[in-house]
């Protein structure tokens, strides 16, 4: 748990525009009503098993643990959920926070599009008006997204300021609310951003976690000896791994997306390649340079394609309890086609880079050992770019 | 840093250098007329040019904005000249000379660096602070620390006698504003819209009443920015508070006339500054 300023350690905390510090104090205040009011809970679990479709199915990957030879592998399989992906887990709970303060518009930003499907998703299913920022460079690469954002009512504002990706949506996201802090909620994507935020959207994704365990449990009679997911934001990871810490015996591996490579420029590991300091409304790691200018990232997958990260991931790295990792854009392409070919699952390009990391560790691992990944989203988005790097046309 | 203005060359400044540090920014709020404080992005143009003009002009308190990748709280002129003066290579040891260099020949006018949280504490809040004060800075306005985050600023800039300018909002409340003015020194920045730089103006009557409203809890000059764009504006602000901000009308004429950006800045802030004197007579 962060202290009461929101701070893991030395990261997180509050580093807004005065204009939004009431607001973000009078969320928090909300937030910590809706945590004890039984009817909030309630509402959200239903929402979760008829509308989401949970509790996502725990799978034993036989032939892929078969090809590797090694630690027996389990997916939580949230690519499963209604939109396809973990995104919609704290869009649920977001949303009903939102009503519970009678907040009438809503605003997201997104990059690979799956957040902003999402909201828009829970924005049309309680009939609040959406508007989506994304940069203008991921309208263009990510058009099918955009479209059923548009399907779904949202009104997809494309963002041309900085280098037109996830963090200029970001900025522009923050731009709409502090203009219009008296009737919209901002629901941010990813266990980032001003407390209370990190710790809201990791306990509502900790529905995950709270599954794996208890289904482990109940098929296994036992835990897993390794927890694997990728990390842009981190609330995936989050999810899995946080109703997990207590369990000492119970390792963490957090995979960040390494492009072209960790020696180069051109990733977005900044947990690994990174430094401590302030955007977006935290302090966290975050890709920049010696005068602290802020440098774009690079992974083959759109999603993880942030600058930063959650900062309780910061704070699990420095105090160790969680391993960071990093995979490249080759070999999550490798691992997106080993899933496919054993298991018959099409992964998104974001846990194909788990994937890697899994047949990595795998191989180091014994037979009776088991190792749980989480499935975090499905592939239909990004057949496009996976055809493009395999030099096929469709 | 190739040359580092915080550096031991002027390790020699004394208490009266602190002391000439609070008085700049307190005379500047102590004329009869409220005091134009006129704001522009280090290196974007030739800023030093474009200081000397408003210098030359009748600004009270100049405003030196930091580039930073991500400014959040801007609108679309402070954006761009944010990215203009990266684009140009800009550093943080380059603001730091620029601040020096206009020091120097400015000994009286004092000086206040704006800008986002990252770039200030990069190399650690007492490394900024002490090259701050080394470059001659009266006050440092940054957005994105508020009160709640004061430790990872305000210390170090108050043990150097540098002024954390905070900013107060329409939605800075009467419960939460006794924090917000807790550790604030130099004057108070009433930010008179909810929004981003340049963009609307808020009503004369909203204005009047919430520097009224801060000034019953502080002894404090305010004073008051965003959206201010004409002399006219400038006036009606004039007669309620302590102080004017002008920014993106100044960074727009830079971005129009470029080398000849100077001639521009020193007429708007001659009427701007007309203007205030007038507003009171």
């Amino acid at each position: 748990m962060p202290d009461s300023r929101g701070h893991f350690g030395d990261f997180g905390g509050r580093y807004v525009a005065e204009t939004l510090m009431p607001l973000i104090l009078d969320l928090e205040r909300e937030y910590r009503a809706a945590q004890t009011d039984p009817a909030f809970a309630a509402e959200f679990d239903d929402l979760m098993k008829h509308y989401v479709g949970r509790p996502s199915p725990l799978y034993y990957a036989e032939r892929l643990t078969e090809a590797l030879g090694g630690a027996q592998i389990w997916f939580k399989r949230d690519e499963l959920n209604h939109t396809g992906a973990h995104k919609i887990n704290n869009c649920i709970g977001q949303i009903l926070l939102a009503k519970r303060m009678g907040k009438t518009r809503i605003i997201a930003e997104t990059g690979a599009g799956q957040h902003g499907v999402a909201t828009a998703t829970v924005c049309a299913r309680f009939g609040l008006p959406c508007v989506i920022y994304m940069g203008a460079e991921d309208v263009k690469r990510q058009s099918p997204n955009v479209f059923r954002m548009k399907l779904l009512g949202a009104e997809v504002v494309p963002v041309t300021s900085g280098g037109a990706t996830l963090k200029d949506a970001m900025n522009e996201g923050l731009r709409d609310w502090v203009a219009n802090v008296h009737d919209t909620f901002y629901i941010i994507g990813t266990a980032a951003g001003p407390h209370p935020y990190p710790e809201m959207v990791r306990n509502f994704q900790s529905v995950i976690g709270t599954e794996a365990r208890a289904q482990m449990l109940e098929r296994l009679g036992r835990l897993p000896d390794l927890l694997i997911a990728c990390i842009g934001g981190g609330s995936n990871a989050l999810g899995l791994f946080h109703p997990f810490l207590d369990d000492a015996d119970v390792k963490m591996l957090g995979v960040e997306a390494a492009g072209h490579g960790l020696d180069g420029d051109e990733h977005a590991a900044s947990l690994l390649g990174g430094a401590p300091g302030v955007l977006h409304g935290n302090k966290t790691y975050l890709l920049q340079d010696e005068d602290g200018q802020i440098t774009e990232g690079h992974s083959i997958s759109a999603g993880l394609d942030y600058p930063g990260i959650g900062p309780e991931h910061a704070w699990l790295k420095d105090s160790g309890r969680v391993e960071y990792t990093a995979v490249t854009d080759e070999e999550a392409l490798d691992g997106f086609q080993l899933l496919c070919r054993t298991e018959g699952i099409i992964p998104a390009l974001e846990p194909s880079h788990a994937i890697a990391a899994v047949a990595d560790r795998a191989k180091q691992m014994s037979e009776d050992q088991i190792i749980l990944m989480n499935l975090c989203g499905r592939g239909d988005k990004d057949i496009f770019t996976v055809a493009e790097k395999l030099g096929v046309e469709i | 840093m190739a040359h580092s203005p915080a550096s031991a060359k002027h390790s020699t400044r004394t208490h009266l250098e602190s002391f000439k540090i609070l008085t700049r920014l307190s005379n500047a709020f102590s004329k009869p007329h409220a005091a134009f404080v006129a704001f522009i992005t280090a290196g974007d143009g030739d800023t030093a040019a474009n200081l000397d003009a408003l210098a030359a002009g009748g600004a009270d308190v100049i405003e030196l904005g930091m580039p930073f990748t991500d400014p959040m709280a801007d609108g679309p002129a402070i954006q761009a000249a944010n990215l203009r003066s990266l684009g140009a290579g800009t550093t943080t040891a380059d603001v730091l000379q620029i601040a020096y260099d206009f020091r120097a020949r400015h000994p009286d006018i004092p000086l206040v660096l704006m800008g986002y949280a990252n770039p200030m504490i990069r190399r650690g809040p007492e490394w900024f602070a002490n090259a701050a004060k080394g470059s001659g800075v009266d006050g440092v306005i940054c957005v994105d620390i508020p009160p709640e985050e004061d430790d990872a600023l305000g210390p170090a800039l108050r043990e150097q006698g540098i002024a954390p300018i905070r900013l107060a909002t329409p939605t800075t409340d009467a419960a939460r504003l006794p924090q917000v003015l807790e550790g604030s020194q130099g004057f108070v920045y009433y930010v008179s819209v909810a929004g981003i730089t340049g963009k609307q103006q808020a009503a004369t009557a909203s204005i009047e009443e919430n520097v009224a409203r801060i000034k019953q809890s502080t002894d404090l000059p305010v004073a008051v920015g965003f959206g201010v764009r004409t002399p006219q504006q400038a006036a009606d602000i004039a007669k309620v508070a302590d102080g004017v901000v002008v920014g993106s009308a100044f960074i727009d004429l830079v971005e129009k006339f470029g080398q000849e950006a100077p001639a521009k800045l020193q007429e708007l802030t001659t009427a701007m500054v007309a203007a205030i004197k007038d507003a009171r007579a």
